[in-house]
C-alpha cells in the first residue's frame, strides 16, 4: 500500500469485561503491518489494559496485555496515556507494563487534530 | 466524496447497524459514494442470512444486501471476527464477503473520510 | 474536527472527555448521546459551557424516537440523516468516542 497515513486507536474500554480492546490490539497489528503511522492512545477505562500483573487464568480467558509489549517489535511505539484517566483511578505511570506517553488532556486534543483516521472500538 | 463505513454491533441488539444504514443512505442520496461498510467485532452478525426477523419489524440483513445490490457497496465481514462467532461463507448473506482486517486498514487509506458506528 | 457521540453523558464519560480533550470543532451527539441536549438533565449545564468551544449538532430522528425533541436545550442545533453526511463531509476527520 502507497498511501501512508497517521491512523490512532483510541481505547476507552477496559479489557476482560467486553472482547473490544483485544479485538482493537489486532487491527493495530494489522494496520502496522501495512506499514501505516499508528499511535495508540489510552483514556477513561482503557487505561486498565496497560495495567501490570494481569492473570487470567481464574476466568479461563488468554492474557493478551504481553502483547503491548511486543508492539514494538511491529514498529508501534507511539503508546499515549491520558493522566486524568490514570488519576482518577489512582494508577501511575509505574502501574502500567509498558513505556509511554503521559499527556494532559489539551495535549491529547492537540495529538488527535493531527490524525487522518481515528478509530475505536 | 469517497466514504467507508465501519460497524462494530450486530443487528437488533444495538442500533449501531441501524444507524450506519441510514448515515450510508443520506449519503447515497447526496451523490457520495459509500463503497465499502467494514463489519467488525458482533457487527459481523449483520451478515447471516439466518436472522429471521417478526414481519412487522425491518430486516437489517436484507437492508444491507440490497444496498450492496443497488450501490456496488462492498460488504466486507471480518474474517477472524466472524469464525470467532460462527460467521462463515455458507450462512453469508448476498452481497457479503469475507475478508482480512486489512481491508479495514485500506478503508482507513483510500477513503476520504471513515465513519464508525459501534457501542 | 467531528466528534461523535453515542452514549448518556450520566451513563458514560465519553462526552465529558470528549469536552475536555478536544480542541474545538463539531460534535454530533447520536443513538443515546442525544438525552445530553436536553433541557433540566444533570449534565446540560457541562454542555452549554462547551458551546462556545464547539458547536453541539443534535441527530433528530434519534431525539424524536426517544420522546424529547421538544426539550432540544437553547444552543443546539438539530440535524437529520443529511445533515449528518454533510458534517462528514466538512470535517477532515470525523471519531466516534466509543
Amino acid at each position: 500500500m502507497s498511501d501512508v497515513k497517521k491512523f490512532m486507536f483510541v481505547n476507552r474500554k477496559a479489557p476482560y469485561g467486553t472482547i473490544y480492546a483485544l479485538e482493537s490490539l489486532e487491527v493495530v497489528l494489522i494496520t502496522a503491518a501495512f506499514d501505516q503511522d499508528v499511535s495508540l492512545m489510552f483514556t477513561d477505562d482503557g487505561v486498565y489494559q496497560l495495567k501490570k500483573g494481569q492473570q487470567t487464568k481464574g476466568i479461563e480467558t488468554k492474557n493478551f496485555s504481553p502483547t503491548y509489549r511486543a508492539l514494538e517489535g511491529y514498529d508501534v511505539e507511539k503508546l499515549y496515556v491520558d493522566q486524568e484517566s490514570l488519576q482518577e483511578r489512582g494508577l501511575t505511570e509505574d502501574d502500567l507494563l509498558v513505556d509511554v506517553t503521559v499527556l494532559s488532556r489539551a495535549e491529547v486534543g492537540a495529538l488527535m487534530d493531527e490524525q487522518d483516521v481515528i478509530l475505536s472500538f | 466524496m469517497k466514504l467507508g463505513i465501519v460497524v462494530n454491533e450486530g443487528p437488533y441488539q444495538h442500533q449501531a447497524s441501524d444507524s450506519a444504514y441510514l448515515f450510508a443512505k443520506a449519503a447515497i442520496e447526496a451523490g457520495h459514494e459509500v463503497w465499502r461498510v467494514f463489519f467488525y467485532h458482533d457487527g459481523v452478525n449483520n451478515a447471516s442470512k439466518l436472522t429471521e426477523p417478526p414481519q412487522d419489524d425491518r430486516n437489517i440483513v436484507n437492508r444491507w444486501s440490497k444496498l450492496a445490490e443497488e450501490h456496488k457497496v462492498d460488504l466486507v465481514v471480518c474474517v477472524a471476527a466472524a469464525l470467532r462467532r460462527g460467521i462463515r461463507e455458507e450462512n453469508l448473506a448476498t452481497g457479503f464477503r469475507i475478508s482480512g482486517l486489512g481491508q479495514l486498514v485500506e478503508a482507513g487509506t483510500k477513503s476520504d473520510r471513515l465513519v464508525t458506528f459501534g457501542d | 474536527m467531528l466528534h461523535i457521540i453515542n452514549r448518556s453523558p450520566l451513563s458514560d464519560r465519553a462526552l465529558e472527555n470528549c469536552l475536555n480533550t478536544a480542541s474545538g470543532g463539531d460534535i454530533l451527539l447520536i443513538e443515546d448521546a442525544v438525552y445530553a441536549a436536553t433541557a433540566g438533565n444533570a449534565f446540560e449545564a457541562k454542555l452549554r459551557a462547551a458551546m462556545g468551544k464547539f458547536k453541539i449538532n443534535v441527530l433528530r430522528p434519534d431525539l424524536e424516537a426517544r420522546g424529547l425533541a421538544d426539550r432540544l436545550v437553547e444552543g443546539a442545533a438539530f440535524v437529520d440523516y443529511a445533515g449528518f453526511v454533510e458534517l462528514v463531509v466538512a470535517n477532515k476527520t470525523c471519531q466516534s468516542w466509543l
